[in-house]
């Protein structure tokens, strides 16, 4: 079989060097065995003659380079896949986690992946529901979409996250698709956190369609380089073999840097902004570009990444990169949660690039595109407004700037504050919509239309 | 016995290390490893050569082979380019697709233009004529709109031996040319160009047009010259994709070379799936006939990334030596820097500013001056051509701040820079050009062509629309200091005007059928009726007290017109000089009116304003 060579000559953090070896494979499956006999995995991050890199996953701590055997499987780590891995819980190195029978693979797959070609690509133009009207009306998900929420440390996005699992379907051909399945990357998390996912899946028996996969924050960082390719595998199996619909949440993207981070470290690698490694770009690219629909296949996959910014700074590399390659972003703020307005979406910064094609007649209401305008219209020059009441008193502004003002209020506290467990439908939220736009002056509504204006407003309107 | 073939000795990532590699040349392309995935030899020492690899590297092995093409990294030219769609390395994705599926595998060498089908070439010249590099042989009709003409390749001169119309394949013999020292040259309608070098011209011009794009913030504030280089920096957000699409969409360009360099597949396929049902304004015939597409998304190897945009040029210098007008945008240059960045670091290089390679800025450098206006190649006797290639390159500062290398590299050489603002995108005023920071040095070049094409006042227009933007951002700062109180009339009306300006004119509308492309016409008849408003109100304001109230000249009805010139109809340029004559009729009623008459409630209702208001984007 494959031969156990003794020749380790380094160890520094994560990585092990390893010598005296003939026709090193780059990118290989390495089997490490250590003086105490634990087993580990790992894999060649850089192949010269006679010698390998290679990049453990698992701890390293308690590792000697005398005791350590290493052998070579001749092949990039494959991960088997299958459909029976819905309801399951895994590791983030793909072992099973739940106590549960092993999985029967169906499929071996390269947990990296290859680019999806662009010229089979379909472009995203249908609806995702998640029941919350701040993101349905305002932001819309489309399905084939990589949308991060850009959270701060201290926000509920755990709860978000939670509650867009439960509630988040879509439909096909007027039905609400059956196959719809989700798949939950946890990196790095705590284990209350982890507690809470699991629990809330199973409470709303989300967890039958969920594939979960968790790596804590006492896990070894090297899983957490892993994990996502392991999802994201899944994701791509169950979707382009299996013809479903898939959304993929990861939580938290911040700690899938820093491992990163961790690892180009340790292999002295020079760094970029802040020391991330000057690849972070594509690496994250790699995750990302994942999402998609492709010509041929029925199914899909949605992303939805999950990251606080550090100290809640946009500019950040991770926000940063991530907002080039994602199209568009929900943001989180902390102002709303003080406010105790749950889920604290801030609407003005937050984006949804492909929402225009996938709303409107035939895919959620005629009047949608119209009602997101105008909401985000009012909402933006209520907000002015209101700034500008803080500093000249409320005497300053007209009549009509204070209806703009009250209708900042109502839209924060009815709109967006609908609980972790109301569950809204697409036209339920646009109502209201409506039901707030009629606090304004009509003449002020320039960007509905006026029959829209009669069809769904005047019912509101004493 | 002598070896074929070198051997891998190192691997990591997309930098391969080769060892007695025979006949192994400087920028040479490679053949790596046993699936023979395509690299460039970037770097020799002794037995050595670093090679940076085109593909996924994934599984390669220490000791697998290494073998040499020959050549360096090159494109074809030919007919077949126009509506195609490329990889970094010019592989055709609808051929890649064919052969893998959704995913794009490793290892596939396919040619990059079809081999098997027949073009028409009819000979432009004949048997006996004397030619040399750059001239004309024949032309092949390889789009609805675009005649391609087949170039004598370049270091090639003689007499024409053999000529002969027909129908050809691509690699089929359509000429023969007798050099002097008898050696006959076999011409073919392809030829293959080394990425990395530029072709020949036979003079560099300075631009003397302006490359109209129909994107008003552009043409009348910030034009660019034909065969000028302009940046769009901006950060995410801010509209950088849709400002470049919109510019390949509708600029007056005759080809249009679009590098999707490290962007977003979706991005891309939204541009594939679009061109070919958008038409050209100037030709009414699809928009993909005019162009070539070259997408290597940011999961594609990185390697490639670095290749795509000297792949794109090249192709762009193809078509400018047959004479046409080239545009060519670059989105983004920025992850083209990363990609030099990340070679660099493999290579173990000393960093420059933040791990960026020194040679960075020469290499920004070197790339947009292969754009411009030129006189091209070709027989001293013949008349003159000449072809442009202007270059649009996108820049991703990180975190929106200029002041990291690659904006700053950029900077240094461009003559346009279209500055995008995040908070006007937050705004929701698109384009996102911040019309303070923004700026254009071919102003004079600009001038005179406009001066001849629509009116001579259109630069005077034009210099009075930026002071009074200008004079608005000086407002506002003295506004927020003192508040409202302290403005004269004049300066309410000054403000109202820029308002004007930015809403009626700069803000445009890329998803609106009509708004989405402004003739320069109906550009000069938007910005003459603005300021025919403006200077009609000061005229007003001249013969009124100074503390009349002046509010409802803001909100008159025609007011509301021009609000919506945006979307007027191109055919219906002659109803600005009626907009005209109703601008100078209302003010001139306003000052004939009472103004302490009560509001005119009903001046909402005038125009059913809504009813036309276009399709929220």
């Amino acid at each position: 079989m494959y031969t156990w060579h003794k020749t380790a000559k380094e160890l520094v953090g994560p990585l092990l060097v390893v010598e005296g070896l003939e026709g090193v494979m780059f990118d290989d499956l390495v089997q490490i065995q250590t003086a105490n006999g634990q087993t580990k995995m790992g894999k060649v991050l850089e192949a010269r003659k006679g010698a390998a890199v290679v990049q453990v996953f698992g701890a390293t701590d308690g590792m000697d380079l005398k005791g350590t055997k290493v052998r070579f499987f001749g092949s990039p780590y494959k991960f088997g896949v299958a459909e029976s891995m819905l309801g399951r819980i895994f590791t983030g190195f793909g072992e099973v986690n739940d106590g549960g029978e092993k999985i029967v693979e169906e499929m071996q797959v390269d947990i990296n992946g290859a680019p999806i070609n662009p010229f089979m690509r379909e472009y995203p133009d249908d609806f995702v529901q998640t029941g919350i009207s701040s993101i349905d009306v305002m932001n819309t998900i489309v399905q084939g979409q990589k949308i991060p929420i850009f959270s701060v440390a201290g926000l509920p996005h755990a709860e978000l996250a939670a509650q867009i699992v439960k509630q988040v379907k879509i439909k096909r051909g007027g039905e609400v698709d059956p196959d719809f399945a989700i798949v939950f990357g946890a990196i790095g998390i705590t284990f209350e956190e982890s507690q809470y996912f699991i629990n809330e899946f199973t409470k709303h028996g989300a967890l039958s369609r969920t594939v979960m996969f968790l790596n804590l924050a006492s896990d070894p960082v090297i899983e957490r380089i892993v994990l996502p390719r392991l999802v994201l595998s899944t994701a791509e199996y169950l979707a382009y073999n299996k013809g479903r619909n898939i959304l993929v949440v990861m939580t938290d993207i911040t700690n899938y840097c820093n491992a990163l981070r961790e690892v180009s470290a340790a292999r002295k690698e020079i760094p970029g902004r802040r020391s991330y490694p000057g690849y972070m770009y594509t690496d994250l690219a790699s995750l990302y570009e994942r999402a998609g629909r492709v010509d041929g296949s029925d199914g899909s996959i949605t992303q939805l990444p999950i990251l606080t910014m550090p100290e809640g700074d946009k500019t950040h590399p991770i926000p940063d990169l991530t907002g080039y390659i994602t199209e568009g972003q929900i943001v989180m703020n902390a102002d709303l949660h003080r406010r105790n307005i749950s889920p604290p979406i801030d609407v003005l910064p937050s984006l949804s690039r492909l929402m225009s094609k996938a709303i409107g007649e035939g895919k959620t209401r005629k009047d949608h595109a119209g009602v997101a305008n105008q909401l985000f219209a009012a909402y933006a020059r209520g907000k002015e407004l209101k700034g500008l009441m803080k500093i000249l008193g409320e005497s300053s502004l007209s009549p009509e700037d204070l209806q703009f003002v009250r209708f900042v209020d109502a839209f924060e506290t009815e709109f967006i504050n609908q609980g972790t467990q109301t569950d809204r439908d697409i036209v339920e939220s646009l109502e209201l919509g409506w039901k707030l736009l009629s606090l304004l002056p009509e003449h002020e509504l320039k960007k509905v239309k006026s029959q829209d204006i009669e069809e769904f407003m005047r019912k509101y309107q004493k | 016995m002598t070896q074929e073939h070198g051997a891998i000795y190192s691997i990591s990532g997309p930098l391969v290390v080769g060892e007695n590699i025979p006949g192994a040349r400087l920028y040479d392309v490679v053949y790596v490893g046993s699936s023979r995935l395509i690299g460039e030899i970037i770097e020799i020492r002794e037995q050595k050569a670093w090679i940076q690899v085109y593909e996924e590297t994934s599984g390669l092995t220490v000791g697998e082979p290494i073998e040499t093409s020959g050549s360096p990294l090159s494109v074809e030219l030919g007919p077949g380019l126009l509506t195609s769609i490329f990889d970094g390395i010019q592989r055709p994705l609808s051929e890649l697709a064919k052969r893998s599926g959704i995913f794009i595998a490793r290892g596939i060498s396919t040619p990059s233009l079809d081999r098997t089908k027949k073009w028409e070439f009819k000979a432009v010249l004949s048997r006996g004529d004397v030619v040399s590099t750059g001239d004309i042989l024949g032309e092949v009709q390889e789009t609805t709109i675009i005649t391609q003409k087949i170039m004598v390749p370049p270091g090639i001169t003689g007499t024409i031996a053999s000529i002969q119309s027909g129908s050809y394949t691509v690699e089929d013999t359509v000429a023969e040319i007798k050099a002097e020292d008898g050696t006959v040259h076999k011409i073919s309608m392809i030829q293959k160009y080394p990425i990395r070098r530029r072709r020949p011209v036979s003079a560099k011009i300075l631009p003397t047009e302006t490359l109209i794009t129909g994107q008003r913030v552009f043409d009348t504030f910030f034009p660019l010259a034909k065969g000028g280089i302009a940046a769009i920096p901006g950060p995410f957000g801010s509209g950088k994709s849709v400002s470049q699409q919109q510019i390949a969409k509708w600029c007056n360009a005759q080809i249009i070379i679009y590098i999707g360099c490290g962007e977003r597949g979706n991005e891309m396929t939204d541009v594939l799936k679009e061109f070919p049902e958008l038409t050209d304004p100037q030709t009414g015939k699809p928009l993909m006939d005019r162009t070539v597409l070259i997408a290597n998304t940011s999961n594609m190897p990185i390697a490639a990334r670095e290749a795509s945009i000297y792949t794109g040029i090249t192709i762009a210098e193809y078509y400018r030596d047959m004479g046409y007008d080239v545009a060519l945008m670059a989105d983004s240059t920025s992850r083209w820097a990363e990609a030099l960045r990340e070679m660099s670091g493999r290579l173990e290089e000393m960093p420059g500013e933040e791990g960026y390679p020194a040679y960075l800025t020469s290499r920004i450098a070197e790339f947009y001056e292969r754009a411009g206006l030129v006189e091209c190649l070709q027989s001293n006797d013949k008349k003159k051509r000449m072809g442009s290639i202007s270059v649009i390159g996108a820049v991703s500062p990180p975190g929106g701040d200029l002041s990291e290398p690659v904006s700053q590299a950029t900077l240094s050489v461009v003559k346009v820079f279209w500055a995008l603002d995040a908070s006007l995108a937050y705004a929701r005023h698109y384009p996102s050009v911040n019309w303070l920071q923004s700026y254009s040095l071919y102003e004079e070049t600009a001038n005179r062509f406009y001066a001849k094409l629509v009116d001579p006042e259109f630069p005077s227009m034009r210099a009075k629309a930026i002071e009074i933007l200008q004079k608005e951002a000086d407002l506002l700062e003295i506004i927020r200091i003192v508040g409202m109180d302290s403005l004269s009339n004049a300066d309410k009306v000054l403000l109202d005007t820029a308002k004007s300006l930015r809403e009626d004119y700069l803000q445009q509308i890329a998803f609106d059928p009509i708004d989405t492309y402004s003739s320069i016409q109906k550009q000069k008849g938007m910005l003459e009726t603005i300021l025919t408003f403006h200077e009609e109100a000061l005229g007003v304001v001249g013969h009124l007290a100074d503390d009349a109230d002046i509010s409802k000249m803001f909100v008159l009805p025609v007011k509301k017109r021009i609000a919506m010139m945006k979307i007027r109809k191109e055919d219906s340029l002659e109803t600005f000089v009626q907009l005209l004559s109703e601008v100078k009729k209302e003010l001139t009623d306003f000052k004939g009116s009472d103004l302490q008459m009560g509001g005119r409630e009903d001046m909402y209702k005038t125009i059913n304003f809504l009813e036309e208001t276009p399709e929220a984007e």
